[in-house]
């Protein structure tokens, strides 16, 4: 352990801690717009500069290893001073379209241009025009946001373990046509800007913000957190919704997935507002399946439960129940079976 | 599995054996590519050249139906060469001594054959997983799907005890399951010989136990499996079935068989959220609801139980299923008082000892690990901690069981069956997804870019491929991932459903169907 002291408070923290994560572990979050906790540090943004006592020069925190004893200020004017003009520099890279951009909450550079103060540039800053990069399926590249801040790079090579990424000498992201993405969309949900985009959510979200505007469909938007349905991994999402949709998918930073999803997690949920769900129950009638009612189902369902019962008795029933139902769900449906048929022949589909 | 998917970040080696875990269950192959970057060691051992075999220290492409005679030969080359962790079986196992005569016939020379790989690399993997302070045991349904299914677990946890894999950290034997709950289908009693939690049906004890909470007398035979009660549609003893959630209308194999049982029931209700060729057989179809439409839980591959929330409202008409089922209940004179599902939890945790500490208020920032024996139990993340489960771990000696259906003359290749990255069983959620469809959307026969030749095909062709049990139109994809006797089809696509063409022998324990060995011939169309 090592002993520090942020911001005149003395803290004991684990050795060789960045002071990055010295200061998070002591509940200081500093401004980064490049730093995650499972990519190697580098230093990057220079937005996370801190004051360490006997350093002539700013530290950058998300490189710099803590010592024991060592002082550090993280919010003096001088500190202040160069994390707007880091922001000032980073401006003058990005469109100011914040009111057109497909984003239904504040993305981390807009964040931190109201914390710091920055003014918006009078002219239009950024003159760059480069094509946008529609070629996979799932999502969209805008060159013309990117920071080029190496994030999504890192987040394909070090944890997807593909490299289908690189910041090209334009100075931005650009797919490398060499490797083939896995379209897992985790380079999405770690931009800081919006500069990499799902192609749905981009539609989906454009149509609502035309009926409703930026700061209602802001407002609308909730993220409900939940578990992937489709594999035993179970990874921990939010689904984004708004007007009853299911507009979008982001990855939780908790186990088992700690922030990663793949392709059918991601993008593999259109299915919910599917226009092809069943909405009534359907009965046959003459050969055909017919939309009926609850009342209707149910009757036929328990005429024809009693029926078969007192002519064959209980083991003439039996019940398939599904391992994409919850546990609460399995449960019941055994209990249904076992309680009300009066039968053991109850199995699931695990076994294919 | 024993052990935990974050296990996978510290571990010294990996053994992927019968399981495509790049396409079938992708983030923990992320974590496994990490891993591998970190410096530890894979073994990959499949019949087709997955992705993890491109990164592999080694590769053994195994012929289909080899995984025990495999895993007895690496065990053979531990032994001999006294390899294995001599402290930990002495004092957590038995039966050693009849593993140790058991395996003396496989050895890497006699099992190469059996295999079609080489001796060589068998012992170079043998040494590899015993040098290993950590190694973890990675398996899924190419394993299982096997005659010889149950065997096949048996002999890799044999592997595990043999090197101290079990009951520490980022080791162990991690089946990796394949539908997102399939764990919990089983934790919750959907079996035909257990009530929730593995009570078993027949003793007596556990028999009382839910009579008295249920209040009413239960049958104490075991009831019937899936493939049985397929059987038992077609010859008239199963009359009224109730399927929920599943399409087997696509997910069995041999669909004909499955065609004739479910049109000869007297009476069939489907529950599902879409118009699957399941439904369309029934007689009353019932809407649910999609997981965004209600709360639950459902648990993982390594055994955490984790909270599905409602988003949306349900679509139309429909319901959750747990309402239809409560419903249904009360109309069959039953009336069950639940307000939530957090009430039927409740009534989980009192009747199953591994889930009496779960509550939804402690799920909901991260899911549990069962067993979770109180409110104040953490949770399980490492099975077999403190000693092996049943006091001492018993080695089970296994065989190799050759598969039911072997390449003869008429039907020269063995074809088995997997899933693809991009699609998801039988495809009632994802084929709705049109970006999804756009990665894979046709059917299609892996044959090796050999094979193709010798049989005067190439890339594209269509093909007739035939089994004992039907045949179907596809198209060819030369490929030299997979070995040349052997063929590959994704189980996924209507416009050929292989599952026409697959095996219903099912393992005689666990009845599991063969649905990974299928032999066939392929023909020119
Ligand atoms: S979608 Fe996944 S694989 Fe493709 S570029 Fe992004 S992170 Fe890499
Ligand atoms: S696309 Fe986003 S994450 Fe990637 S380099 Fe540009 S700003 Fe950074
Ligand atoms: S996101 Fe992918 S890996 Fe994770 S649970 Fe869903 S399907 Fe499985």
């Amino acid at each position: 352990m090592a002993k520090i002291i942020i911001d005149e408070q003395s803290y004991e923290v684990k050795d060789n801690l960045t002071i990055y994560e010295a200061c998070r572990q002591a509940g200081i979050i500093l401004p980064a717009l490049m730093y995650d906790d499972r990519l190697e540090p580098v230093a990057s943004c220079d937005l996370s500069v801190v004051e360490v006592e006997g350093e002539k020069k700013l530290v950058n925190a998300c490189t710099q290893r803590i010592s024991d004893g060592m002082k550090i200020q993280t919010q003096t004017a001088r500190v202040r001073e160069a994390r707007k003009k880091v922001l000032t520099d980073l401006l003058a890279k990005h469109p100011l379209d914040c009111e057109q951009c497909s984003t239904a909450v504040q993305c981390k550079l807009q964040a931190y241009v109201q914390e710091y103060e920055i003014p918006h540039p009078t002219q239009k800053s950024s003159n760059k025009n480069y094509e946008l990069d529609e070629s996979n399926p799932f999502y969209i590249i805008n060159p013309n946001k990117c920071l080029a801040c190496e994030l999504c790079v890192r987040v394909c090579s070090e944890l997807q373990g593909v490299g289908a990424l690189e910041i090209n000498d334009k100075g931005y992201v650009q797919r490398k046509l060499t490797v083939e993405c896995e379209s897992c969309g985790n380079c999405i949900d770690i931009c800081p800007v919006r500069a990499i985009i799902p192609k749905r959510f981009a539609e989906e979200y454009a149509q609502e913000l035309a009926v409703m505007g930026k700061e209602q469909a802001s407002e609308q938007t909730r993220h409900v957190k939940t578990t992937c349905s489709y594999c035993g991994v179970g990874c921990q999402l939010e689904l984004v919704v708004l007007n009853e949709k299911v507009i979008d998918v982001k990855p939780v930073k908790v186990p088992p997935n700690n922030g990663l999803l793949c392709v059918k997690g991601k993008f593999g949920h259109k299915f919910i507002n599917h226009p092809t769900r069943l909405k009534t129950p359907l009965i046959r009638k003459n050969g055909k399946l017919v939309e009926a009612d609850w009342d209707e189902a149910y009757d036929l369902i328990t005429k024809k439960v009693k029926e078969i019962k007192s002519k064959y008795g209980s083991d003439a029933f039996a019940g398939l129940s599904s391992a994409r139902y919850t546990n609460e769900e399995n449960y019941l449906f055994q209990k249904l079976v076992r309680t009300v048929f009066g039968t053991n022949n109850v199995d699931h589909c695990a076994r294919l | 599995m024993t052990n935990s998917i974050s296990d996978i970040r510290e571990t010294d080696l990996m053994f992927v054996i019968g399981s495509n875990t790049t396409e079938n269950h992708p983030v923990i192959a992320n974590f496994m590519r990490q891993a591998k970057k970190r410096g530890a060691k894979l073994i990959v051992a499949d019949p087709r050249e997955i992705d993890l075999a491109k990164i592999a220290d080694i590769y053994l492409q195994i012929k289909p139906g080899s995984n025990i005679a495999l895993i007895n030969a690496m065990m053979h080359e531990i032994i001999k060469n006294k390899w294995y962790d001599q402290e930990f079986v002495a004092a957590q196992t038995e039966g050693f001594a009849e593993l140790a005569a058991h395996i003396q016939d496989f050895t890497p020379e006699k099992v190469a054959e059996v295999c079609a790989v080489s001796a060589e690399d068998i012992k170079k993997a043998a040494q590899m997983y015993a040098a290993a302070e950590k190694a973890g045991i990675f398996y899924a349904m190419g394993i299982t799907q096997h005659l010889s299914g149950v065997h096949a677990t048996m002999a890799l946890s044999n592997l595990a005890m043999l090197c101290g894999n079990l009951g520490k950290e980022a080791a162990g034997i991690n089946p990796l399951r394949g539908q997102n709950n399939v764990q919990g289908a089983s934790d919750m009693g959907c079996l035909p010989g257990d009530y929730p939690g593995y009570q078993k049906v027949y003793h007596p004890e556990a028999r009382k136990k839910f009579e008295q909470a249920w209040g009413v007398s239960l049958p104490a035979k075991t009831g019937l499996t899936l493939s049985e009660i397929i059987h038992g549609g077609a010859d008239g003893t199963i009359k009224f079935l109730y399927i929920t959630g599943e399409n087997p209308m696509m997910t069995d194999p041999d669909l004909k068989k499955v065609r004739h049982s479910l049109t000869s029931l007297e009476f069939l209700v489907v529950q599902d959220i879409f118009l699957t060729e399941t439904a369309a057989l029934a007689d009353v179809v019932l809407p649910a609801s999609s997981f965004a439409e209600k709360d639950g839980t459902f648990t993982n591959t390594e055994r955490r139980v984790q909270r599905v929330r409602k988003a949306i409202e349900p679509i139309g008409d429909s319901k959750p299923d747990w309402v239809i089922f409560s419903e249904l209940m009360a109309r069959l004179g039953r009336p069950q008082s639940y307000r939530s599902p957090a009430d039927i939890m409740a009534e989980i945790a009192g009747l199953v000892p591994e889930y009496a500490g779960i509550t939804y208020e402690r799920l909901d920032e991260v899911g549990i690990q069962w067993p979770c024996y109180s409110a104040d139990h953490p949770g399980t993340p490492i099975l077999h901690q403190d000693k092996i489960e049943r006091g001492k771990g018993l080695f089970v000696t296994v065989d190799n069981i050759s598969s039911a259906e072997l390449a003869n003359y008429d039907y020269p290749f063995i074809m088995t069956t997997g899933r693809n990255l991009y699609q998801y069983h039988a495809m009632s959620m994802s084929g709705k997804v049109d970006e999804l469809n756009k990665k894979a959307s046709e059917s299609y026969i892996e044959i090796n870019t050999a094979t193709v030749e010798r049989l005067g095909l190439k890339d594209g062709d269509q093909v007739k491929v035939t089994s004992r049990r039907g045949s179907l139109i596809t198209t060819v994809k030369a490929t030299d991932r997979i070995a040349e006797e052997v063929m590959f089809m994704p189980m996924h696509f209507a416009d050929a459903k292989v599952n026409y063409l697959t095996n219903t022998v099912t393992d005689k324990m666990a009845k599991i169907p063969e649905l990974k060995v299928a032999a066939v011939r392929v023909e020119k169309v």
